[in-house]
């Protein structure tokens, strides 16, 4: 299978996922309809939940996301959940000052069984 | 009509609007909207997490705008006295302490009731209640198909900090106005 690159755009991230189990989410997630946007992420990460690497991290590095991407997100992690045969974890990355960032990541931590390692950066 | 529209002008610089709209809210103007607002904010010397708040604050506002203009039936929408039921208005005013977030649209009156419960239930919460009840709608709802989740009020007084104000204005029989003011302490 072949890796998955998007460029960003002014309501959409960066997306970059590899079959070498690096997948990156950057920038910002605010198109008014996510369903469209991440179905082809969710779709990915099934396919590439056939043959896994034996770890993979998925790495949030988001400056804003509105509601409509919060439950796309949720279903990434959720499918992310179910990989197995890879030992799989989040680096969620908040700038200093966001505290609401900091605190969607802790919120998804409480809704998710993976391991995620909250990461403060001066900027994203 | 030019002493209206420098009495409109005066009455914005009063006021302190940084930038308002009336209008049909489309995908395009909103990706315009929030470019304006954040090339605006980068001028001003506000911390960045209050540029942050009030832009997380302003894209769940004008997106929620976005998301229930679509409610009106088009055979129900007719231009009488009121104007154009799919049209709304925005404002954003900076004051010395606050930014505040002001939209108008119109909505069914069979819908008020729901609005305004759905608002004082929000309302009702403190800081912790209102977080649980974040998680508990983000790990049960489901995405409409327009995309909203039905998290997006819960969201804006959560990020706000503060109460939503509202109030609803009866136009006629088969229509309301509702007004939303969002207050975010700088």
């Amino acid at each position: 299978m072949e890796d998955l690159k998007q460029e960003g755009s002014a309501k959409t991230p960066v997306v970059e996922f590899s079959t070498s189990g690096e997948l990156l989410l950057k920038g910002r997630s605010i198109p008014e309809n996510s369903i469209e946007f991440y179905k082809p992420l969710i779709e990915w990460i099934e396919s590439y939940s056939q043959s896994p690497n034996s770890a993979t991290v998925l790495n949030v590095q988001l400056e804003y996301f509105n509601t409509s991407s919060s439950k796309c997100i949720l279903d990434v992690f959720k499918k992310l959940e179910s990989v197995s045969g890879s030992e799989v974890s989040v680096k969620w990355y908040y700038e200093e000052d966001d505290e609401d960032m900091l605190e969607a990541g802790e919120d998804y931590e409480a809704i998710i069984d993976l391991p995620f390692e909250m990461i403060e950066v001066e900027e994203i | 009509m030019a002493t209206s529209t420098f009495d409109l002008y005066n009455l914005m610089e009063r006021n302190n609007v940084l930038l308002a709209f009336k209008g049909t809210v489309t995908s395009e103007l909103l990706e315009s909207v929030f470019q304006i607002m954040e090339s605006k904010m980068d001028d001003l010397n506000d911390s960045p997490a209050t540029k942050k708040k009030v832009f997380n604050v302003l894209v769940e506002c004008l997106q929620n705008l976005y998301h229930h203009i679509d409610d009106f039936d088009n055979e129900n929408v007719v231009v009488n006295s009121a104007g154009d039921k799919k049209s709304a208005i925005f404002s954003i005013i900076r004051n010395e302490d606050a930014y505040n977030i002001v939209t108008g649209n119109f909505i069914y009156p069979k819908n008020v009731e729901d609005v305004t419960s759905k608002i004082d239930y929000i309302n009702s919460l403190n800081r912790d209640e209102l977080k649980a009840y974040y998680k508990e709608v983000l790990n049960n709802g489901e995405l409409s198909e327009k995309g909203g989740g039905g998290l997006g009020l819960i969201d804006i007084a959560k990020k706000s900090r503060n109460k939503l104000q509202y109030s609803f204005r009866e136009i006629d029989e088969d229509y309301s106005f509702f007004t939303l003011t969002v207050k975010i302490l700088k």
